[in-house]
Formats: structure tokens, sequence, C-alpha cells
């Protein structure tokens, strides 16, 4: 078994997302994975704290990344935001001694101390690298041959580089729905940007970028699209009736964590993966396989 | 004329913050903004952004709507020939921004972030819910009238918590002697 010190973040814990925090423990235990939740972790502060105050948001991260090293293990997320912040911060640490010893000094204000050694990893990184597709393959009772996937990476997974998967045509979620039985669908748009958090303040240009997305999942002959990340996810699924309304379209593609296919493929019940928590229902394409 | 004097302090300054050191290597070649997918609603496109810091103009740079318009796609930052971490910078100047009260633009951004980081603060945690209310009632209710469709699906389908997730006690105690602390120590230049 082996063992990671685990980070949901706000969305996949309690937040809009807990299909998808749901679906990855789930999907874990049958990977013979466990997921040790870190006690007491904090928000990773987003995009938001980033932009307002740096130092403070390097600490948010900071406390994660001490606490998961005194647990002796490396994090893995299943949040492309909390993903690309929490290795900003290991990674500018690591770079800027200056900023290295401001936040050592924050710490220690509150009784922490980091040394730098906690590696950061994304799910999907965990269960295709460490796990391995073939493993993946071998846990698959119902195979989800005939459908076809649309793999939505979006942004914060592959860029800036983390070296798991190319910025730009990443391949890993391709390979993961092969794995399953199930058809890969490549579309153009599938590391473009779904707009972020900016859905709230910049609406209107946020739809326009959900809409390009549908567009091109669909025009490839996609009937479900899964995603690693809870904002693209809302983004796609939940204003998907907001983007028909706005761009007089009549876009309807389930939209699925990448956990929730794979535990449709693994036999486990819509209640374990929380199917029922999109908007768009999924049901009616994954009847085959259900 | 923009003296010399403060053509280099402004790149100072903005070389001084992590990530924000590249503005010096930047040849213009344009790359980023052609990436960019939110270029066009940009007063500055983010190459004009780097030549107008460098030139010293800091006051329009930093009152620029551009960088509340980024949207941390990074994909300026995969594709620069100089390995300029644009997005990065994008973030630093948004920081500057805020530290020097400059106006920023026209969008709602910057109010969107400010409730973000107040609930994160005091709670530790993000409940999506009640920082959505206090966003809208903050900047324009009537967009939360127009939300209400949204929020009722999410509703309907489980996913809008009412109820924040917690820290325990000397969580919240410990996180929030960290970020006063911080906040003592000031920016991170
Ligand atoms: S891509 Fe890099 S070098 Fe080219 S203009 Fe943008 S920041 Fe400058
Ligand atoms: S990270 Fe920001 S500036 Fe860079 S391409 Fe994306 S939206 Fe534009």
């Amino acid at each position: 078994m082996k063992q990671y010190a685990y980070f949901p973040g706000c969305s996949a814990s309690e937040g809009g997302a807990k299909a998808y925090g749901r679906s990855a423990l789930a999907v874990s235990k049958v990977l013979d994975i466990e997921l040790v939740e870190i006690e007491d972790w904090n928000c990773c502060g987003s995009t938001p704290y980033s932009s307002f105050e740096e130092l403070a948001s390097f600490c948010l991260s900071a406390r994660n990344l001490a606490l998961a090293e005194g647990m002796g293990l490396d994090i893995v997320t299943p949040c492309s935001s909390c993903y690309v912040i929490l290795s900003r911060t290991n990674a500018y640490l690591k770079q800027y001694p200056h900023l290295k010893a401001q936040v050592a000094e924050a710490l220690a204000a509150g009784g922490l101390e980091y040394h730098g050694t906690t590696k950061v990893r994304h799910l999907l990184d965990v269960f295709v690298n460490d796990i391995g597709y073939d493993a993946i393959g071998a846990a698959v009772k119902r195979s989800l041959e005939g459908l076809k996937v649309a793999p939505y990476y979006g942004c914060q997974l592959v860029r800036p580089r983390f070296g798991f998967d190319h910025p730009e045509n990443p391949q890993s979620m391709d390979r993961l729905i092969t794995s399953l039985g199930g058809e890969p669908v490549d579309f153009p748009m599938k590391a473009r940007c779904c707009g972020g958090s900016l859905i709230i303040s910049e609406e209107d240009l946020v739809l326009g970028l959900i809409g390009k997305i549908l567009n091109s999942a669909l025009d490839r002959g996609a009937e479900c699209l899964i995603t690693p990340c809870p904002l693209c996810q809302t983004n796609l699924d939940a204003y998907q009736n907001q983007a028909n309304k706005k761009l007089h379209s009549s876009f309807d593609l389930p939209i699925l964590f990448f956990t929730q296919l794979m535990g449709v493929a693994f036999g486990l019940s819509e209640e374990e993966l929380g199917l029922r928590s999109c908007i768009v229902p999924a049901e009616k394409a994954l009847a085959k396989y259900l | 004329m923009v003296s010399n004097l403060k053509t280099s302090s402004f790149v100072d300054e903005i070389s001084a913050i992590p990530g924000g050191e590249g503005v010096r290597n930047c040849i213009q070649c344009g790359t980023c903004t052609a990436s960019c997918p939110n270029a066009d609603k940009m007063d500055h496109t983010p190459s004009e952004l780097i030549a107008m810091a460098r030139a010293g103009m800091k006051n329009e740079v930093l009152s620029s709507n551009a960088m509340w318009y980024c949207l941390s796609c990074y994909l300026c930052t995969v594709r620069c020939p100089r390995g300029i971490k644009q997005t990065d910078l994008m973030h630093a100047l948004e920081c500057l921004a805020v530290r020097e009260g400059l106006s920023h633009g026209r969008t709602l951004t910057p109010a969107m972030y400010r409730s973000f980081n107040d609930f994160v603060y005091s709670l530790g945690s993000l409940p999506e819910m009640g920082f959505m209310t206090w966003f809208y009632m903050l900047t324009n209710p009537l967009r939360a009238i127009r939300m209400l469709p949204v929020a009722i699906r999410l509703f309907r389908h489980g996913r809008l918590n009412v109820k924040a997730r917690r820290l325990t006690p000397q969580g919240t105690d410990q996180l929030r002697a960290i970020l006063d602390k911080a906040e003592s120590l000031g920016g991170v230049s």
C-alpha cells in the first residue's frame, strides 16, 4: 500500500466538488493507495491570495507543506489550483533565499519549521505514474468500450512545467481513458483555459471561453468530458446552462471528474462516486456502464 | 520625458519580487501577447506592460486593468523564449498595485479577490457560498439575483454548503499568528 499526505483543498473536501473528494478516495482504495488527510490543513489561497499579498500567500502554502513534512509523506492533491500554488511555493523557497528566510520567520511565529523536503503531486500524476496504466487497466470491471471521452486538462495541471506531462499537448488522461477501455477524443482546446475564478467577476467573458471548449469537444464527437480540477468542472458544468443562454447554443455535455469515470469502470456505485452532483446529468451517457 | 532614476527604480522594484526579475530579459517578441486568451480585454497587452515598466511608467502600469484580466493560464510562461515568468509577473504587479492603492480599471476582480482573502484569513478555508454572496453584496446585489439559477442548481445537487469547514482552535490560532507575522514583515521585496 502506498501512502500520501492528502490535501483535498476547499472545493473537494466539503465544497462544491465534494463528489471529487469522495470519488478520489473510493478509487484510491481500489488501487491500494492510502490518502491520509493532513490534519488541520488550511486553504492554499489560490490565485486571489497570490494577487494581493504574496508573502502571506507563500506562508499559506508553506504551513501545509510543513504539516506534510511532519508526517514524512509527499503531498497529493486532486485540485489543479492547489497543485500549482503549492508547487510554486516549493520551487520559490528553493530559488529565493530571501523569501525562504521571511517565510521561515512567519512560520516560526506559529511554532512551525519547513525544511523543503515535501514533494507536491497531483492525484492524476500519482495514479498514472506511481500506480501505472497497466495496474489501472487490471482493476477495470466494466470496460468503457465505445464511450467517447474528451480529456480536458485545462491549465494548471500541466503549466508551468511540472514534468509529468506536456504543457500544451498532454496525453496522460488520453492514455488513462484507453486503459479504462474507452475512446479518448482528441480536441484542440484540451489544454486551454476555462476562465477559472474570473467566472465570478467577469462572467460574460468566461462564458465565451467555456463555449469554445465545449464546442471543440462536441465537434470531435465527445459523449462526456473529464477534468482533473474542481474549478474547471464547476465552470463547464454549473455554467453550461448560462453559456447556452448567452451564446444561443444547446450544449448538453456531461462533465465528470476523472476519478468518477475511473470509478464507473471499476464498478463502483453511483452513490460512492457522487454522480448525482453533476448538474448536466451523466446517467444517460453512462447508462450502458452503470 | 522619463528620468533614468525613475526608470531604474520601478524596474528594480519589480525585479525584487520573486518572478519579477525577468523584465530585464524581455526581447519584446510578443509571443506572450499572441498566446494570451484575454489580451483583447486588456488596456495594455502583456508585452506592452513590460515595455512600459521598463520605460518607468509606474502609474500607468499599476493602474492598468491588464493583470486583473490575467487568468493564470500560464500559456505565456511556457512559451516565452526568454524564460520570463509572465504569469508571476502579473501577480507581482497586482500586489504592487494593491500596495500603492491604485485603481484597477473597471474590473470587479480585485473586489472578488479581496472577499476571498478575507474569508481565508478568518476561517483558514473557503466557504464558497458565503464568499460569493459577500462578493455580490459588496459589488452589485443585482448580479446576485441573476446568479440565483446557478446557485439553486448547485444547491439541488448538494453542492452548496452553508456550513464552513473550520480548523481546530489551535490550527486557527497558528495560522493567524503566521499570517499576522507575514503582514508585519511587509511584502516579499
Ligand atoms: S514572450 Fe517573453 S520575451 Fe517575448 S515579449 Fe513576452 S515576455 Fe518578452
Ligand atoms: S497567464 Fe495571464 S497573461 Fe499569461 S497568457 Fe494566461 S491570461 Fe494571459
